[in-house]
């Protein structure tokens, strides 16, 4: 197969290129320029798409013996991404920009492109197993390793893209594994730190951000009862669930800690209350993808429903109705706010994937 | 490399003296650094001691553009203007930048026709109202991209009545049309050894013997003081052998590049919907290796991968070093939309290119256009 494997510059994406070359396949090597800031080098194990960034992706494709080239996409990145991010915080929603990228860059603009380029496969470094049934269809399973398991912002890709997907990663036992086995084929970025937060935000602060880009907007705080118990600099930063760096002075009646469990960004009012405002038995996702044809669930069929990245699942009983994914849960949720990715999976298998509604309290 | 050039080198690359050095060893080093110098000089119709060895043309044109810039500038406080054509080099036009942002120039722009070609009415109105205040004017022989050949005896004429100091960037034009320092009335010139067959590293800017320069590197003040940095004989014995080479061949070589260029041109016309020759038409008015077609919605990350995976080396305006496509300055100057200036692509024909390479471009080029329009 002709496979382009997207290169980042990391050490996941050059062994998932070097094992898809192993395997016999005709491989390229692709950088994905995301960054507006060309001259942008990496500060410690932050950002991505720098210079320095593309240098050991080409590095890697030099030991691999393989073409390599950096294909402009921040334009994309830029418009479907972190504008996305920002007016997602503006109406007082919980992006994942991790799941945004891999939807609408990774698994769209650049598969994309690599088909129209007569590629049959993209290749990435993401954490993840792809099972291929004798009817043919294409399972999407969590990676071997739990702890490195990425399942859940891939979902979001959906059948077709999948098919056109390779994550050699998905049975490696560990990290270390990963480490050792680039080591062993002398990739030089066999001890590259791992990139953590979020890529367009260099300094790891998303709420200066947040602050920065959609300005300060000063506002109260209230509790469940409508009193006013502090004050914010934009209820677009606070995210329903959130207990940490609310300010309030004055406790609650009971002593109890409170959680946001509101955002009006339309009114700029961010509502706090005790825990058990927050429990949810039910989870509405609308835009959703189904992964199982096999499994139709337009009857309660039985899953684990997962709302965050390497969060807990809660089991439950899910229907799809066209775009429209409904979750009925053993046991009550907390800190589940819109906008944020519900996966729905049966053991280790996806199953489908849906955007969490805004729901009322 | 041409193979006189390599031979150079390699006969040359085991002088182990500086040719600095007063012994010997020193002098054998320095007749070689010499008799390069006067072959190059010979070449391009300057004086020898007209010649200053830099590290390429970059550092040539930094030399010219910095030490003109502050030498006229100390010479006379007003002089604060850099008057440069709008499709410079990055290698002029970012020194140039860095002038204007740090210390205290002023940056004008001629702008230049839909052929590239600059406007010698902006020329002359801008050194009509402002010579007095001008450090130097800088435009380029022949444009790197298009490869549009510039008034430049007209510029140099202009700027020589009004008594500023003019550069030209000639490095895409030595060894492929005529140059001839003296006659061109050029204040100073920049070359660069690799454009002519000969190695990386090695370039010069020739500049009049009354001219003034601050220098740019300091220290063992060879290269009449204006350019520190021990001499590299093999390197220069190299330009000189590869310009040589390039000025004997000129003319055969320019009309058999033209023939190929007129080949390439007409079969891309003729074959691909849409496209579009840029710059001047076939001519004395372009560079006879140069043929750089516009190709309206193909995207140029598609093109480049689809022609390089078919074996064909051709290049899409300037890469920034992380390697992404930036739209072309120049095109942009000509008048094209940011889109159109970046679906562009330049095929250059050298002494290597044979009528078979026309084939294997026509060979891959029609698929390569046809996928990369298919990108939104």
């Amino acid at each position: 197969m002709r496979v382009l494997a997207a290169l980042s510059g990391g050490v996941d994406s050059a062994v998932a290129a070097a094992r898809a070359v192993d395997a016999g396949h005709d491989v390229v090597g692709v950088h994905m320029a995301l960054s507006r800031n060309r001259d942008q080098f990496r500060s410690g194990s932050r950002g991505c798409c720098s210079i320095e960034d593309s240098n050991d992706a080409r590095r890697a494709a030099d030991k691999l013996g393989i073409p390599y080239y950096v294909w402009d996409l921040s334009d994309e990145f830029h418009d479907l991404v972190v504008k996305d991010f920002l007016s997602e915080y503006a109406a007082g929603r919980t992006p994942n920009p991790c799941v945004r990228c891999n939807e609408h860059i990774k698994f769209d603009t650049l598969l994309e492109r690599a088909d129209a380029l007569g590629f049959d496969a993209v290749a990435t470094g993401h954490y993840a197993r792809i099972e291929i049934r004798d009817d043919g269809v294409r399972e999407l399973h969590r990676a071997r390793d739990p702890l490195k398991d990425q399942s859940y912002v891939l979902a979001v890709m959906g059948p077709d893209k999948v098919a056109q997907s390779m994550f050699p990663l998905g049975d490696m036992a560990s990290k270390a594994e990963v480490r050792a086995e680039a080591a062993a084929r002398g990739l030089g970025v066999s001890n590259k730190p791992d990139s953590y937060d979020i890529c367009f935000v260099a300094d790891g602060d998303t709420k200066g951000f947040l602050q920065r880009e959609l300005g300060e907007k000063p506002g109260e705080i209230r509790d469940e009862s409508g009193e006013v118990v502090g004050s914010h600099g934009g209820a677009y930063a606070y995210t329903v669930g959130q207990r940490r760096g609310l300010g309030i002075g004055r406790p609650a009646a009971d002593g109890a800690p409170r959680y946001v469990t509101d955002v009006d960004t339309a009114r700029n009012v961010v509502t706090v209350g005790p825990e058990t405002l927050l429990s949810v038995t039910t989870l509405e996702g609308e835009d959703a993808v189904w992964l199982a044809p096999d499994v139709p669930a337009t009857e309660p069929t039985p899953c684990e429903a997962q709302v965050r990245a390497h969060g807990s699942t809660t089991p439950g009983r899910v229907v799809l109705r066209g775009d429209r994914l409904s979750v009925e849960l053993d046991s009550p949720m907390r800190g589940v706010a819109a906008g944020q990715s519900l996966v729905v999976y049966a053991g280790t298998r996806v199953l489908g994937q849906a955007t969490l509604a805004k729901r009322d309290i | 490399m041409v193979d006189v050039a390599a031979e150079a080198l390699a006969a040359h690359a085991g002088l182990v003296g500086n040719p600095s050095a007063s012994h010997a060893g020193g002098r054998r080093a320095r007749a070689v650094v010499d008799d390069a110098r006067e072959r190059v000089a010979a070449a391009v119709g300057a004086h020898p001691s007209e010649v200053i060895w830099t590290s390429g043309g970059t550092e040539a044109d930094n030399l010219a553009i910095k030490g003109l810039y502050w030498a006229r500038r100390q010479a006379d406080a007003r002089r604060t203007r850099i008057v440069i054509s709008a499709v410079e080099h990055h290698a002029v036009l970012e020194p140039a930048e860095w002038l204007a942002a740090e210390h205290g120039a002023q940056l004008v722009l001629l702008p230049v026709d839909a052929h590239g070609r600059v406007d010698l009415d902006a020329v002359k109105n801008e050194l009509a109202a402002h010579a007095e205040s001008t450090a130097l004017i800088s435009v380029m022989w022949a444009n790197n991209e298009v490869g549009t050949v510039q008034p430049v005896a007209e510029v140099a004429a202009l700027a020589a009545a009004h008594g500023v100091p003019f550069h030209t960037d000639a490095v895409q034009a030595v060894g492929h049309v005529p140059v001839d320092f003296a006659h061109s009335g050029a204040t100073a010139l920049s070359l660069s050894a690799h454009k002519v067959g000969g190695p990386v590293g090695v370039g010069a800017l020739v500049v009049t013997r009354t001219e003034r320069l601050m220098p740019v590197t300091h220290g063992g003040g060879q290269e009449r003081q204006i350019r520190s940095g021990t001499l590299d004989a093999a390197g220069f014995a190299a330009t000189a052998a590869a310009l040589d080479w390039a000025v004997d061949h000129l003319e055969g070589e320019a009309a058999r590049l033209r023939e190929l260029q007129a080949h390439a041109v007409e079969r891309i016309l003729a074959t691909i919907p849409d496209a579009a020759l840029t710059g001047t038409g076939l001519g004395p008015g372009r560079l006879p290796g140069n043929v750089h077609v516009c190709f309206p919605g193909a995207d140029p990350d598609a093109l480049m991968f689809m022609l390089d995976s078919q074996g064909i080396l051709a290049s899409n305006g300037a890469a920034c070093s992380a390697g992404v496509h930036q739209s072309s300055h120049v095109l942009m100057a000509m008048g094209y939309s940011a889109a159109d200036a970046s679906s562009t692509m330049r095929f250059s024909l050298g002494h290597t290119t044979t009528s078979g390479d026309i084939d294997a471009l026509m060979g891959a080029l029609p698929e390569a256009v046809e996928r990369a329009r298919r990108i939104r």
